[in-house]
Formats: C-alpha cells, structure tokens, sequence
C-alpha cells in the first residue's frame, strides 16, 4: 500500500521545515452548506488535515462550544450519513487533504462498525478519532480500518504515563492526538513548557507524529505549541465562527471567517522553523 | 460474608458482562478507571476495609434493615405472600447510601479529597452528600434543572450538608445530563477527585462495584426469608432506573434457580408514546456513559431523552449486567407507566402506613399481578428502596391538590 494521505501531509511538513494544522469543524454547523465551503477554505487558507465533527447528543468530553455546535447540527437534522457524504462531496474535488472524523461512539457503533468503515472509506475519510473508544474497545473497528487502509488516531493526554503511552501506542495509526489539558475542549490553555516533556515521550514511544490541542485558539499560541509539537490542532475557535454565522443568521459569513482564523494560525505556525 | 457466586465470573477481565459493560470512556479517564479497579480489588482483600464499612452500616446506616411482611397489602391482592425489604428505613431514606459508604472508603484509601456525584431523584446526591460531611469531605453535586425544580427538599438538605450543588441545563436537565456533567468535572479535575457513581452503570469497574456495594439487601433478604419462612422466595421485585437497588436484590439470589428475578422499568406516560424510560423494553444496546448496554435512541445513534414521573428512573440507558441477565433469560423486565405508579404510590401508603418513593411505587404496581401468578402459597420479596418524603410535592401537584 502506498503513502496515505495523512503521511502525506506530514511528510510535506517536514520537507517545509514546519508544524502542521490540524483545523476542527462540526459537520452540518450552521448547515451542511456552510461546512461545505468551511471545508474548502480550511483548505485553502492552510489547514493541512482537517478533522470532521459527527455531532452527538451527548458528548462528555466537549466544552460549550462545541455542545453547542453538535446540538445545532443535530436540530437541522444532521445524520453520521450526511457528514460521511459531505467528506464524499469535498473529495470529488481534493485527492490530498486528509479528513477524520471525530466524534463518539454510539452513532459509529450504531450504524455497525463495518458499514461505517465500508463507507467511510469508500467516501475519501482517513481516519477517525472516537473519543470514547480507547484502546481496549476499539479492537473490532481497528481490524476493519487495517482491511479499508483507515487510520485508528488515538489520544493521549496529561495522565499517560510510558506505560499508558504504550498502550495507546498499539494499532494507533497516523498520528497521536495530545490532549494537552485536563479537561474538555475550548477550556483553558496549556503552557506547552508542563508538556514539552510528555510531547516527546508520546512521540518516542508510538513512533508517529504527536499533533496538540485542546484549548488553543490564537496564532500566538499555535506557535508556541508547533515548538514542542508536529502539529496543532484547533477546534473550539473555528466552531465558534459556526456559532457567529448561526447567531447573526449570515451563514455565508462562516466559510470566510474560517478561512481567515486558519490563514492566521498557518502564518504563526510557519514562523516557527523545525529542524 | 461471602460474596461470591457462580455468576461472579462476569464482568470478565475487561469489565465485560456477555458483550455489555466495557470501559468506554474518553483517554484521560483510562489511567484512573484502571487504578480504582486495582484498588478495588486491594480492598476487597483487606479486612479493614470490611470492618469499617461493617460498622458504619450498623451503627450509622442502620443496617441489617428489615425484612416486612406486609399483610394488607397481601390480602388486597390475594395471591403470594408479600415482604418488603425496607431500604427506605435507612439513613437519608434510600439504599443510595449503601454504596456511597462503599466509594466514598474506596475514595479516601485512594487519597481524593473531592467527590462529585450525578443525582436524579436526589437520594444518591444526599447520600453521597451525608457520607463527605462524616468524613469531612469537599462534595459537588450535579443535577439536571429539571430535578433540581421537582426534588427541591432534596436539594436543600444536600445544601445544608455542605455540598454544593451544579444545576445542569444541556439536554432535558435530568439524570443523563448531570452524568455528563460529571464526566466533564472528572476528566478536568482527574488527579484530585473522585467520581461517586450512584448506579449501576458507567464504566467499568462501576457497575461491579455498585453492585458488590448494594448486594448488601439481597444477601440480608435471603438470610432473613430464610429465617422468617424456612424457604427461598419463588420471587423478588424492584424497580429499575440504573438498577443498582435491584442489582444489589437480585445478585445473591442469582444461582437459585427457582427465584424469578423481575425489574420494573418506567413506561412513563406508556411505552408506546416514546415518552418513557424503559431501555430494556424499548431501546436497544449502544455505547453510553462509559459502557455497552440498553439505550433510547434514535435510528441515527443519538441518544433519545427519557421520561418518567420519577427522577430517580428518569435515565436513557440500564445498567450492563441487567442487560445481560435479560438476554441471558434470568430476569424478567416489565414496566409501568407515572399513572399507575402514582396509583400504587397512594395504595402501599392507604394499606401499610408507609409512603414509598415514587421509584419503587412502579415495582408496587406491578406486585399484584406477580403476586396472583404465584398464587396463594407464593412467596416474594419486593425492594422498598426509599420513602415517599421528597415526593409528596410532585405527587401533590400530579394530583391537583395545592399543598
């Protein structure tokens, strides 16, 4: 099997001497539209993998914003079928973006797992990021994403010691998601010195490139992450442009809003030069 | 006290009871959920521990409680003799606290000095709320709005007992919502808390846990049927929101066989109007909370909002291992909707002078149909897992009466 698309874009970075940008929307926030060409200027501005929220009714590990957000998707009628075809849709057009989807388990669990993977892999997906499928559940999806060429993302977080980190380590695929706080997404911030440390270790002991977030919403603090980290993720901070657009009822004013929040991210990121 | 039987072998090594259970929880609980598995199983071994939760159950819980045979009740419906085990006359009014003494020991060998705990009806949050004063520690309580504004008596004495108490707005503000809230506490304050779980569920090793904690009632109700009737029951009855009261009945009776083992879901206003909380008899299993079990949900995987008259049964999922003795046929799951249990609310308190909770008013409901099944020479044991005091004010305005 050749490159994937997510090594792709790692690989990509690294030849740039850079981070990359992993950028969070929910799917079907405000519409189905709207994420749409969210996708496309997420692209566009400089986001090198973009990650697909599957809303969820009840997700324990998400702040406000995207509660919120999940729950406005929800309300338009956004099925786990629509956000597989919106990643279908965007990749008529884009052979090389990598796209995950990330949410919960019981929507994945309830479609089947095997007609989830058939599906997702059959629409252009990479690979998921199932919050509450650590590594002790995710066995029978992870025999499927080996079969379909998908990748497992697993997190990691500020309780994984060596030992965990191993665990988290096997069948992982892609990258590791370091969930740089305590906590839920959007809430405060890490000092990415507390976590230098751990980055690396995740990184030493899985073998793949360690992407972070949780709580990073400024170029400031995207530089300061792309330091200690092969990647940035943002989330909370994009989908509150969702939220804006859904407030003021300009639904139009997302996409461009998106695009500009990611642009400013990508320029911060890239001031930091890697080795 | 032996807690062993043969059907101890579940949950298996992975927190699996036949394909329900599991730990299916966000990455940053996997560290804790595995050190209070291998700090249960410490405890389990060490007498001490034993002899502290033996003597605050005797002499601050108020345990054994006793075992009732309520005559009029039984005469009424002229079938099996009727006995209630009287977990309400236990301290704060509910088997809640049965388990709350077990975690909250757990929590203090394991140095955390913040618990939090998910309540509904507000018995597990007063539990727990009662325990952390004895012990002198922080407690923050989650509820739904919702609860918040139906179990107000509830939410006081939790205040005048020094917790504080989170109302929660997302989704419907009840049971599933605070369990939300609290998992999103957890996975913020992980190194310094303790997640007192007040049901049978969640993920593992909670439901076993819970249900090792409340076997308590079924292991004193056999001893004492026995005692009382020189015979196993050919029943015994509670009622099922999470199923910890029924769990902690049914565990010791498990191996014998000529027991029927029978729950009651909340049907709410009737199974057939979607508007209930029966997950057994109308949902199907899904990944919730942190485990494989029964869930209301939609065709899509979103989970669907329950409903019941009663806030301690007001919850979309079941616990795992009621899951499994139904799939398993060893239990029988049936259900009543907020009518009739308001019914036998006022019947058990006109025709025994004791006013039960709303939740075990659904298993009373269903006692006389179980009761005629058996017949006259019939035998059954229902759970009265709590009293009827922080339900007057719903029942009153279910009622129409201004009180």
């Amino acid at each position: 099997m050749g490159r994937t698309r997510i090594e792709g874009a790692f690989a990509e970075a690294r030849r740039e001497n850079r981070a990359v940008l992993v950028a969070y929307l929910m799917a079907g926030d405000p519409d189905l539209e709207t994420s749409y060409a969210a996708l496309c200027a997420l692209r566009d501005n400089g986001a090198d993998i973009i990650e697909l929220g599957a809303p969820f009714t009840d997700p324990m590990a998400d702040g406000a914003a995207i509660q919120k957000a999940g729950l406005r998707a929800l309300a338009n009628g956004t099925k786990l079928t629509d956000v597989i075809a919106l990643a279908a849709r965007f990749r008529k057009d884009d052979q090389t973006t990598p796209l995950i989807l990330m949410g919960y388990a019981n929507p994945v669990h309830s479609m089947g797992y095997e007609t989830f993977a058939d599906a997702a892999a059959t629409a252009g997906i990479d690979g998921s990021i199932i919050v509450d499928l650590p590594p002790e559940e995710d066995a029978p999806l992870r025999e499927l994403y080996t079969r379909h060429g998908l990748s497992v993302i697993r997190l990691a977080t500020p309780t994984t010691d060596e030992h965990r980190a191993a665990k988290v380590s096997e069948g992982a695929s892609g990258f590791i998601y370091f969930v740089a706080v305590t906590g839920v997404t959007g809430a405060g911030s890490a000092d990415p010195a507390a976590i230098a440390g751990q980055v690396a270790m995740v990184k030493r002991v899985s073998g793949l490139p360690v992407c972070v977030g949780f709580g990073v919403k400024s170029g400031a603090q995207a530089a300061e992450m792309a330091k200690i980290a092969d990647g940035v993720v943002v989330g909370s901070a994009f989908v509150e442009k969702a939220g804006d657009a859904h407030a003021t009822g300009r639904f139009k004013a997302a996409a461009p809003a998106m695009g500009a929040l990611a642009r400013e991210l990508r320029v911060a990121i890239d001031s930091v030069r890697k080795a | 006290m032996d807690l062993r039987n043969t059907w101890d072998r579940w949950p298996d090594a992975n927190g699996r009871f036949g394909e329900f259970g599991g730990r299916y929880v966000a990455e940053t609980l996997m560290p804790l959920v595995l050190e209070l598995e291998a700090e249960y199983r410490k405890a389990r071994q060490d007498p001490a521990f034993a002899a502290e939760m033996q003597d605050l159950w005797t002499h601050y819980v108020g345990r054994p409680s006793p075992l009732y045979f309520a005559e009029r009740l039984t005469e009424h419906f002229g079938g099996a003799k009727i006995y209630f085990k009287r977990d309400e006359l236990n301290h704060t009014g509910a088997h809640k606290i049965n388990n709350c003494l077990g975690q909250v020991l757990l929590a203090r060998r394991m140095g955390k000095k913040r618990i939090i705990a998910e309540t509904g009806a507000g018995q597990h949050g007063v539990a727990t709320a009662t325990i952390c004063a004895r012990f002198g520690l922080e407690c923050v309580v989650f509820m739904g709005e919702t609860d918040v504004e139906r179990q107000k008596p509830n939410v006081f004495r939790m205040r005048l007992l020094g917790a504080k108490i989170v109302p929660v707005s997302s989704g419907t503000g009840t049971l599933k919502d605070a369990m939300n809230e609290a998992l999103r506490d957890w996975v913020t304050n992980v190194e310094t808390t303790f997640y007192c779980i007040g049901t049978a569920a969640g993920p593992h090793p909670y439901p076993e846990i819970v249900r090792d904690f409340q076997s308590v009632i079924g292991r004193e109700a056999r001893a004492q049927i026995l005692e009382r009737e020189g015979r196993l029951p050919d029943a015994v009855m509670a009622c099922i929101g999470g199923g910890s009261n029924a769990i902690g009945l049914f565990h010791p009776f498990i191996d014998d066989e000529g027991v029927r083992l029978i729950g009651v879901e909340a049907a709410g206003y009737g199974i057939e109007t979607g508007m209930h909380a029966a997950a057994l008899n109308g949902g199907r299993p899904g990944i919730l909370h942190g485990n494989r079990t029964y869930l209301l949900q939609t065709e899509d995987g979103q989970i669907i909002d329950a409903h019941s008259i009663s806030a301690g049964l007001d919850y979309p999922g079941i616990g795992p291992e009621h899951a499994f003795l139904r799939d398993m046929g060893r239990a029988e799951y049936l259900s009543c909707t907020d009518d009739e249990a308001l019914e036998a609310f006022q019947l058990c308190t006109r025709l025994e002078g004791i006013i039960p909770a709303l939740e075990p008013a659904h298993a009373i409901a269903r006692v006389g149909e179980v009761a005629k099944d058996l017949g006259k020479n019939g035998l059954m044991i229902l759970n009265l897992c709590g009293r009827g005091d922080k339900d007057v004010f719903s029942v009153a305005k279910a009622l129409g009466v201004d009180v």
